[in-house]
């Protein structure tokens, strides 16, 4: 064999790691924006389901009837046309509670994770601009709450303050900050080096406002992608407590109930667990997906690979 | 020096900065980088004073301590004969307003996130160094002092080029009507061709503000232009104090001798055509050379300067220089 | 390394301290032992004769460090409200079967994370890594128990082929594991992935292809070995998770584990179990990761200890 095709030979692969070519990048981007759009759309659909959900959902969710109970989705056999999604245990429509559970999970997971960034950025904006005794405080307390099995905290703080609306995304608040924290330290740590914070310093600026209007813009793209993820962990998360039954009561329609209650009928009408844990799945990916392409947007560097 | 003389707008005396390096369990202390050891200055009002020195050699942590980023270890600052250690906040305000500080990277110092009105401008609404609703009107007339267009208020620092950018920052710098300015590096990051604009820029705002300058530099070809008076420093030491003239025709430490044989192509005379090489490379700032720091690297070393500790010595008006060489 | 270490444990113990602390706080002073121990009929008399015999009558803080001073001696929990029996007892009787599940789990998750994984990052950009990467998206949004009740639809009822709850012999054992497993594997593989990148991306690989070592030899010598230790750090952080994920998984397969044990007792109020098992995940969770961090650092000088 000719010694120069076989030194080349192992070399042809290894082009495949470098760097994609342009095109191939260009499908990428455009592949992740459409993914993003996506997300977008899906967290749209529910606002608008949120908003507006006596005007799209066809029927009353709380309205009983027991001679229609149990029906399955309008596609199969029994089906009836006027229950999409069929009916559940009480004889109520499903689509609807499934319309209206979007309530819920949208205030569950945006109020929660309101409260995680007010708790979170702050601490790590101290911890990391204060540095010594401040942010060995802030770092004990970020490893406690990562040591705490987060599910017990908050099934054990729910069982203790009792469940409610309110004590859900107070739960959810205050056990799911230290990511924020996290990623605010780091970050702060870094720009407090920077010039322009140092600038801010000789400016005589107080430290309020050097946190505030210099460091703090900084940070929210970080936020912003990391808090849109959260969201999508709250949702999962308060559909959790109430699967455990410790989350919203009944009968207020929340996806994570809806599913514990149709747990109880997988063995027949199994569309009684398949929808409403559907929707929680698919409120999750649109916004993960919008998330993931926030992130590629607002930061290429952020990017995961 | 040892007092305050009036026209001394800065004395800096015995200066230390110690950072601390922390290890083992309880985080004891176990060393320090000493980074600036013992060094004495002055810089008179209306002057530009040049600090040079290789990287590493404490220059820039001089420059912080003086803007007080860093709390010092020992010695003292006087800012117009008044310790700056020991300000309370009000007076540290009124301090800071008064030194102002230039930054060696044009990309770093300007945050990205603020138009460049804001950027400028900030300091004079929260100081309320303007009349109320005329602030952007300030703002204009600085960007004009510097060479920009007030067209240039609405945008971004990413649309500016890296000496617009410096042109941003003076601007920010000469918002608060300081009389003294802080210049890190000014033009290290920027290209040659640059360099020069913006060192006639600084000269002519001295002029017009009747600014006081201290140019830190890590090459003796940026300060000679702008400079009074020159400061070598080598180490956390002070190895030469001379006039611009001095220094630059009759150097007297093998250091300085040497950054001068750094400088390429000049015509001067009296400059050493021969490149002196330093061998080795700096010591480390946290076991420094015992007597003289500097040598380990001298061309000129003999076997004293390895216990004796070399003291400043006059050797002519406003000249002095750290070497044994000129001692008895 | 050994001021580290020492460091590091030190903290561990600190921060399991301040979890008993936390859950003492949460969970015995919210709730009133004399209610739920006492019959119904019990006058106040009663009632505080009680209180006085079981301490409650005393500062909490000095309630507090009896608690923690039978946990360190004797590991004393106290006694189950339900049951009367030590709690520590019952919640070790449940340890194997978590562990059991928790492992069969992991093995599941990593015995297709490291394939896919490194697959994906060696033909990066291909539909495989496309594909690989939308799995571990979607794979982020679904709701474990959710997956739990799907996979018990498919198999368990519409199928037939495998029992839905219970822990009777090994095939009870299939769901939970898989269901748990395919819950972790999207973050496992995305971690391969980023790793195997890492590897590939330095320059001892690139020397090693430049010089014309077959590419198959430099992926296994060189590369491998490297892109495995981000999975030995990930599978101690992951303790956290996996607990987490277990309580949901037991939950819903009603497999006789501690998670099981937890959402029973928190119902029930029975607080020192709970309390039993809260300590005992942040000992799992804490040690954990510190042995994922040290084994980092042995493993990869480079990296940096702070």
């Amino acid at each position: 064999m000719n010694p120069m095709i076989s030194d080349t030979m192992p070399m042809q692969p290894a082009e495949q790691h470098g760097r994609p070519s342009t095109l191939f990048r260009i499908c990428r981007k455009m592949w992740h924006l459409k993914m993003g759009v996506m997300g977008g759309i899906i967290l749209a659909v529910m606002l608008v389901f949120a908003v507006a959900a006596p005007l799209i959902a066809p029927h009353d969710p709380y309205e009983q009837n027991i001679i229609q109970r149990l029906l399955p989705p309008s596609f199969m056999e029994n089906g009836s046309d006027r229950h999409l999604l069929g009916t559940d245990g009480v004889g109520r429509d499903t689509l609807s509670r499934i319309i209206y559970g979007t309530r819920v999970s949208l205030i569950v997971g945006l109020s929660a994770v309101c409260i995680q960034v007010g708790i979170g950025v702050i601490l790590g904006l101290m911890a990391g601009y204060f540095g010594g005794r401040t942010d060995s405080v802030i770092s004990f307390m970020v490893n406690v709450m990562m040591g705490f099995p987060f599910i017990l905290f908050a099934i054990s703080l729910v069982a203790v303050i009792g469940p409610s609306l309110q004590n859900i995304i107070f739960a959810l608040g205050v056990t799911g900050w230290p990511v924020f924290t996290r990623v605010t330290r780091v970050e702060t740590i870094k720009l407090k080096e920077s010039e322009f914070v140092l600038c801010a310093i000789t400016l005589a600026f107080s430290t309020k406002r050097i946190l505030l209007v210099h460091i703090l813009p900084n940070l929210l793209p970080a936020i912003l992608v990391l808090g849109t993820v959260e969201v999508a962990r709250a949702i999962i998360r308060e559909s959790l407590l109430s699967f455990l039954g410790l989350g919203i009561q009944p009968p207020t329609p929340s996806w994570g109930m809806m599913l514990a209650e149709g747990r109880d009928y997988m063995l027949g009408e199994w569309w009684l667990a398949a929808f409403p844990g559907f929707a929680i799945f698919l409120s999750a990916l649109g916004i993960n997906l919008l998330g993931d392409a926030l992130r590629d947007l607002v930061d290429p560097h952020m990017r995961k690979d | 020096m040892s007092r305050s003389l009036p026209d001394h707008i800065l004395e800096v005396r015995d200066l230390k900065k110690y950072f601390p390096i922390k290890a083992g369990v309880m985080k004891k202390t176990t060393g320090h980088v000493k980074a600036v050891d013992d060094i004495s200055f002055f810089l008179r009002a209306g002057e530009t004073l040049g600090l040079v020195g290789e990287s590493g050699c404490g220059k820039s942590t001089v420059g912080r301590c003086l803007m007080k980023l860093y709390d010092i270890t020992g010695g003292s600052i006087l800012f117009r004969g008044r310790d700056i250690t020991a300000f309370n906040r009000r007076e540290l305000i009124d301090f800071r307003k008064k030194i102002q500080m230039i930054f060696q990277d044009p990309y770093a110092s300007l945050n990205p996130r603020m138009r460049i009105r804001n950027i400028i401008g900030e300091a004079i609404r929260v100081h309320g160094l303007a009349e109320r609703g005329e602030w952007q009107d300030r703002v204009a007339a600085l960007l004009h002092d510097v060479g920009l267009r007030t067209s240039h208020m609405a945008r971004y620092p990413h649309e500016f080029s890296g000496g617009q950018r410096q042109r941003i920052g003076i601007a920010r710098a000469l918002a608060m009507n300081p009389t003294l300015i802080v210049a890190d590096e000014p033009v290290s990051a920027l290209d040659v061709s640059i360099q020069a604009q913006i060192i006639n820029l600084l000269d002519r705002l001295k002029e017009k503000f009747d600014l006081s300058y201290l140019v830190i530099a890590h090459d003796l070809a940026v300060v000679e232009h702008i400079s009074d008076r020159v400061v070598v420093m080598y180490l956390g030491h002070i190895m030469e104090t001379a006039t611009d003239r001095d220094l630059y025709t009759r150097p007297a430490h093998p250091y300085t001798r040497a950054l001068l044989s750094a400088i390429p192509g000049t015509g001067k005379k009296n400059r050493q055509n021969r490149r002196i090489i330093l061998k080795g490379d700096v010591p480390s700032p946290i076991n420094p050379p015992s007597g003289c720091v500097f040598h380990t690297r001298c061309p000129d070393m003999f076997p004293a300067c390895r216990q004796e500790k070399p003291p400043m010595v006059k050797i002519s008006e406003n000249h002095w220089v750290s070497c044994l060489k000129y001692t008895g | 390394m050994k001021a580290y270490i020492i460091r590091r444990l030190v903290q561990a113990v600190a921060v399991c301290l301040a979890i008993s602390m936390i859950s003492f706080f949460l969970l015995f002073l919210n709730s009133d032992p004399a209610l739920l121990l006492l019959p119904p009929e019990a006058g106040l008399e009663d009632i505080e004769i009680f209180k006085k015999s079981m301490g409650l009558d005393r500062p909490v803080i000095v309630q507090y460090l009896v608690f923690l001073k039978k946990i360190i001696l004797h590991g004393d929990f106290g006694n189950s409200f339900v049951s009367k029996t030590p709690a520590l007892a019952l919640m070790l009787e449940r340890v194997p079967a978590t562990l059991s599940l928790s492992l069969m789990a992991v093995v599941l998750a990593n015995a297709l994370a490291i394939p896919m994984g490194i697959i994906s990052a060696v033909k990066r950009y291909t539909i495989f890594d496309n594909l690989v990467t939308f799995l571990a998206i979607v794979g982020q949004a679904m709701p474990l128990y959710w997956l739990g009740i799907m996979l018990i639809i498919i198999f368990g009822v519409f199928l037939g082929w495998l029992p839905i709850s219970g822990s009777d012999t090994i095939w009870h054992m299939i769901l939970p594991a898989v269901t748990l497993g395919a819950w972790l594997l999207p973050v496992n593989m995305r971690l391969v992935r980023s790793g195997m990148l890492d590897v590939l991306n330095q320059d001892y690989i690139r020397t090693a292809r430049a010089k014309g070592l077959l590419e198959r030899k430099v992926m296994v010598k060189h590369a491998f070995k490297n892109a495995v230790i981000p999975l030995v750090t990930v599978t101690g952080m992951q303790l956290s998770l996996l607990l987490g994920g277990a309580v949901v998984t037991e939950t819903v397969f009603a497999w006789p584990g501690l998670g099981r044990l937890a959402v029973e007792s928190i119902r029930m109020g029975d607080y020192p179990v709970v309390q039993a098992i809260v300590v005992f995940f942040a000992l799992c969770v804490v040690f954990g990761n510190l042995l994922a961090d040290i084994l980092t650092a042995l493993i990869d000088p480079r990296i940096r200890l702070e």
